[in-house]
């Protein structure tokens, strides 16, 4: 068969493997409902579960498109498609395509038209993502057997062990967020150099405080109104908030 | 009631073994069959320079990750994530996001199950979000890559944190200290920390919060 990066028989396989992943969240989804229901859980808890985590997924899922529709420039769509479907993340992938198309000598700006290239992405991007995969079937029950024993010896420890977990991570984004401060000290030619302003280094830690302090009004809101549905919805509206802001702090500040 | 949960997450795990391994063994199913359809074998060469260029790195970072985000999502939660990915920029947000909504414990079984609600439908609405993108990607290119909003989806991540950090910081302000002292100055003291390293100062924080947590747990400071 000729090769394309967008041919219909590449479009017609990553379709059915994303099906298939989709019958996994499906079938988890039908399951954990089902226990939902036999442990009491109400259905209004459940309800929110869904039509929040739903909203707060489109934001982020939008910049994973974006991913797909940059890295197709090169690959072609069903490529960037499947590796941004399973597993993957869009530095990855974008490093594995890029670091296995220079050893070739070719770059991510144009379309791979060599099948035998093409294969090669496929296969460096597909290992590289792999082991993942093969290590949470056989270790998370393992870990979560742990976690019990952990909480059956000590059940105080145990919720400050998962915030201690989850601020840990937290923690790690706040710090990136800070991570070109010192730009504002740098000498002006080693900006020029960047091609980069002497502020610009300022615009997440101004859409991250936009985006906090949304996040306490729309909580002191909710307390003072008594509607629960703010809380319900206020990390995704702080999110769009905290994104859009980014246009006028980018104009004012790069 | 002991019995019955103990039932249920040991066949999540039986569940999670089987889909994961069929979905391992799945994803190489795509080059395989390219070489088959078009008749071609991989560049060797390419292949193993493109492998040591990201694999050691790789493969690294995702021994840490099960480690770091296996207790964090939950049972369900893990055998969804690991295979959708975009965990620490979607799914462990939306599943700490939907926990606090709902007013439970990560630890309990209602925390499990709302963690695995939420990843599940996260990943069922990303799959569609993109399928519906990859079917509109002709008008929608021009919209996504304007100027506009390129400049907003590049704050994606400084968005997502200021709103869930303000939240879990205000809960536990002093465990918060000092992972967020030491996770600034090394960002800002280490030129070689931007946003592709990121993830792999996720650990890094994580473990440094722990043992913090344990030294104040064990003095009685929280």
């Amino acid at each position: 068969m000729d090769f394309n990066v967008n041919s219909v028989m590449l479009f017609a396989l990553v379709a059915v493997i994303v099906l298939v992943v989709l019958g996994q969240s499906v079938y988890f989804l039908y399951k954990a409902l089902k226990r939902a229901k036999q442990i009491g859980i109400s259905k209004s808890v459940i309800k929110k579960t869904i039509t929040s985590s739903a909203t707060f997924t489109i934001a982020p899922a939008v910049s994973i498109l974006v991913g797909v529709i940059s890295l197709s420039v090169s690959l072609g769509i069903p490529l960037p498609w499947l590796r941004l479907s399973v597993v993957g993340s869009l530095s990855y992938e974008t490093v594995a395509a890029g670091a296995t198309l220079e050893s070739m000598g070719l770059s991510t700006a144009n379309q791979v038209l060599d099948p035998s290239v093409f294969v090669t992405v496929a296969f460096v991007m597909t290992i590289g993502i792999a082991l993942g995969l093969f290590l949470v079937p056989i270790l998370t029950k393992r870990i979560q057997k742990g976690m019990v024993k952990l909480e059956k010896r000590d059940k105080r420890w145990m919720e400050i062990f998962n915030s201690a977990m989850f601020l840990g991570m937290i923690s790690a984004f706040l710090g990136f967020v800070f991570c070109d401060v010192t730009n504002l000290f740098r000498s002006s030619e080693w900006l020029a150099l960047k091609g980069i302003s002497r502020t610009s280094c300022l615009i997440p830690v101004f859409v991250m405080l936009t985006s906090a302090i949304t996040m306490i009004i729309l909580g002191l809101l909710s307390k003072k109104t008594k509607k629960r549905w703010i809380t319900d919805y206020a990390l995704p509206i702080s999110l769009i908030i905290g994104m859009a802001s980014a246009i006028p702090f980018t104009a004012w500040l790069a | 009631m002991k019995k019955q949960n103990l039932s249920y997450l040991d066949s999540v795990h039986k569940d999670g073994l089987v889909w994961g391994l069929a979905l391992f063994a799945l994803i190489f199913l795509f080059p395989i069959a390219c070489c088959l359809i078009f008749w071609t074998l991989p560049n060797w060469e390419g292949l193993w320079k493109g492998l040591i260029a990201v694999a050691p790195m790789y493969w690294a970072v995702a021994l840490v990750e099960v480690f770091t985000y296996v207790p964090m999502l939950g049972a369900g939660g893990a055998y969804l994530s690991f295979v959708t990915g975009n965990i620490s920029n979607l799914k462990l947000p939306c599943a700490l996001n939907a926990m606090e909504i709902a007013n439970v414990k990560p630890t309990s079984e209602e925390g499990e199950i709302i963690s695995t609600i939420s990843i599940a439908v996260s990943s069922i609405v990303t799959t569609l979000i993109i399928i519906i993108g990859i079917c509109l990607i002709v008008p929608l290119t021009p919209v996504l890559q304007s100027p506009a909003l390129s400049v907003a989806f590049e704050q994606l991540l400084p968005a997502l944190f200021g709103g869930l950090g303000i939240v879990f910081v205000s809960k536990n302000v002093k465990l918060a200290i000092f992972p967020i002292i030491l996770m600034l100055v090394l960002f800002i003291a280490v030129p070689a920390l931007d946003a592709g390293m990121v993830g792999i100062m996720v650990p890094v924080g994580v473990i440094f919060t722990l043992i913090v947590a344990r030294i104040m747990y064990k003095k009685g400071l929280i």
